[in-house]
């Protein structure tokens, strides 16, 4: 009896094999086999190719930044190739040091970005040294390592998406963000 | 002195430089049923050994032979073919299709058999991208690269999508979708799962990525930065660039996560490492000598050597499959080139005359690389021959396209 009901169930399973769409045919008790092909008398060595699936992943935007202290330059600029915070600058990264040591439970990422020339991985290393900078900075005048983090963007988010030196300079900077 | 030839075929063209090539003449008929077929595999064929390099394609304008023809052979003679495929694509009963081809010695006259495939419309693509692997290993020996796959990476809008596509850069599927950055896909030894880098977080983060079932995890989210994930051959280990204790640093950790292993301490970057493929080194990017330059370490760590001399700013290294070679990015008088060097005698080859040369990737026969370079201001994706001859641009997905990875063969 079963076995008769198996038996004409073998083409509606080999379609669904096909269609891989959910059915209640119960597949795993079914002794399937795939006979597509027999109508064309295929070569000895007929292969069955089906391409690997990719299952798309998608990630929302989010945007949850909080503010840090008010007129205070939050970024820092970098002349190229150089990892050295100028003295303009100075002022700011005090600024940030008084509020982070007047609020202990903040926490600052400090983001390195580069200019577009060169290599992604080695500008994500190379903005990863500006971070590094002014964590440093920030360290001298006493924020704890606890509450700073240094990342690095490298040249994946330009200010400014231009190409003359105008533009790229605005993109060699570190932006100081409250989380 | 370089005479360039530019050959149209299917939907991208292959550009041909260069004199003394030696190229297999080969002519593919027009596959009998394939106009009314959702793909022209004949044409699919056609292009993918074109862009391998190693073949000249004969023209067959006008010619349709199926898989059971007796083809005329002092005619193919004539056209200076040395071999000939033919083929069919029959729609079956079941809305799929069979595909066939025979393949043809011209010279000898003989059959060097044939092959059928029953394959969903989905799958015509693939389905020709195994026939050119079939022409490709009975002719030349060696295994073809056609029915592999490439992932890249684009940007549209803001908007980052990791793709996984077929290796002409055709019938591109979206693994990843963002609205912030994605860089350094890598895939893993056994082609199934994708390490990159991600940005969701604000911060780079290396995620493995099982690439059929959509399944993600961290594999490194440390204090600072976490990039430039590298798989080591057998699959077990990835080498990484992290900034935990200060500083672009190499670690190497379990490939199921884990506590991570620094593998240099210096005070400079080290960072894009990738094994050698015997597992034994690590090659990586370090500017301990003021200057980024490639070096090779043992892979548990150890003395550095230096392996690139010329100019002061090399990166991006890559190593063939089969151990021969590096390719790598240099800067040359402000312009970034992709360069070739055989590591048994050091001798360096520029492949390329573009200005944006990134992110070589070989193909699994070591006989190709993919890069991502510019192209009239726009991103491309090319493919190149190991002697710059025959070069291809990928199709692929509108915006800017970049970070190219080539897959092992499939297992």
């Amino acid at each position: 009896m079963k076995r008769i009901i198996l038996s004409s169930l073998i083409a509606a399973a080999t379609a669904v094999l096909m269609t891989a769409c959910g059915s209640n045919v119960k597949l795993d008790e079914a002794p399937v086999e795939n006979r597509t092909g027999t109508a064309v008398k295929p070569e000895a060595n007929t292969n069955d190719v089906t391409s690997k699936a990719v299952t798309p992943v998608e990630i929302a935007a989010n945007n949850n930044n909080t503010a840090g202290p008010q007129g205070v330059a939050k970024i820092i600029y970098f002349d190229y190739d150089s990892f050295t915070i100028k003295p303009e600058f100075q002022g700011a990264v005090e600024a940030h040091a008084k509020f982070m040591a007047a609020n202990k439970v903040r926490k600052l990422a400090v983001e390195g970005h580069t200019d577009e020339r060169g290599g992604r991985e080695y500008n994500l290393a190379l903005g990863q040294k500006r971070a590094e900078a002014v964590r440093r900075a920030l360290g001298l005048l006493g924020v704890t390592d606890a509450q700073v983090e240094a990342v690095s963007f490298g040249k994946e988010k330009p200010a400014d998406s231009g190409t003359n030196e105008a533009a790229l300079a605005k993109n060699r900077r570190a932006e100081l963000t409250y989380r | 002195m370089a005479a360039v030839a530019m050959q149209s075929a299917a939907q991208f063209r292959v550009e041909v430089s260069g004199v003394g090539l030696t190229q297999m003449p080969i002519a593919i008929a027009t596959f009998k049923g394939e106009a009314q077929a959702p793909q022209k595999v004949g044409a699919i064929v056609k292009a993918d050994l074109e862009r391998s390099g190693v073949f000249r394609s004969v023209d067959t304008s006008g010619v349709t032979m199926d898989e059971t023809s007796r083809p005329d052979m002092t005619l193919w003679k004539q056209k200076g073919a040395d071999s000939l495929v033919t083929g069919s694509v029959t729609p079956l009963a079941d809305g799929r299709f069979d595909v066939r081809l025979r393949l043809w010695d011209v010279v000898r006259g003989q059959d060097l058999g044939g092959q059928s495939f029953a394959v969903s419309a989905a799958d015509l693509r693939l389905s020709a991208h195994r026939i050119a692997d079939f022409v490709y290993e009975k002719l030349t020996g060696e295994k073809g690269i056609f029915s592999t796959r490439i992932a890249y990476v684009t940007k549209a809008a803001q908007r980052f999508t990791l793709w996984v596509a077929d290796a002409d850069g055709e019938n591109a599927q979206s693994a990843l979708a963002s609205p912030e950055p994605i860089i350094s896909p890598a895939w893993s030894p056994n082609g199934s799962q994708l390490a990159y880098v991600s940005f969701e977080s604000r911060k780079p983060v290396i995620y493995a990525h099982d690439v059929a079932s959509g399944k993600r995890r961290l594999l490194a989210n440390f204090r600072g930065s976490n990039s430039a994930p590298a798989w080591s051959p057998d699959g077990r280990q990835i080498a990484a660039t992290l900034s935990r204790d200060g500083g672009s640093q190499l670690y190497v950790m379990d490939a199921n996560g884990g506590e991570p292993r620094r593998l240099t301490q210096s005070q400079s970057i080290d960072t894009e490492p990738v094994f050698s493929p015997d597992g034994k080194n690590l090659y990586f990017v370090s500017d301990r000598g003021g200057a980024p330059q490639i070096y090779r370490m043992p892979s548990s760590g150890g003395n550095a050597e230096r392996v690139t001399f010329t100019g002061n700013y090399n990166i991006s290294p890559a190593i063939s499959p089969d151990g021969k070679y590096l390719a790598y990015v240099s800067r040359i008088s402000g312009a970034f080139k992709l360069q070739l060097m055989d590591l048994a005698t050091a001798t360096v080859a520029a492949l390329t005359d573009t200005n944006a040369d990134e992110s070589p990737s070989f193909a699994p026969n070591s006989r190709l690389i993919v890069y991502a370079t510019q192209q009239q201001g726009r991103e491309a994706l090319m493919t190149t021959t190991l002697d710059g001859k025959i070069k291809a641009k990928l199709a692929g997905a509108s915006g800017d396209i970049r970070e190219p990875d080539w897959s092992p063969y499939s297992r």
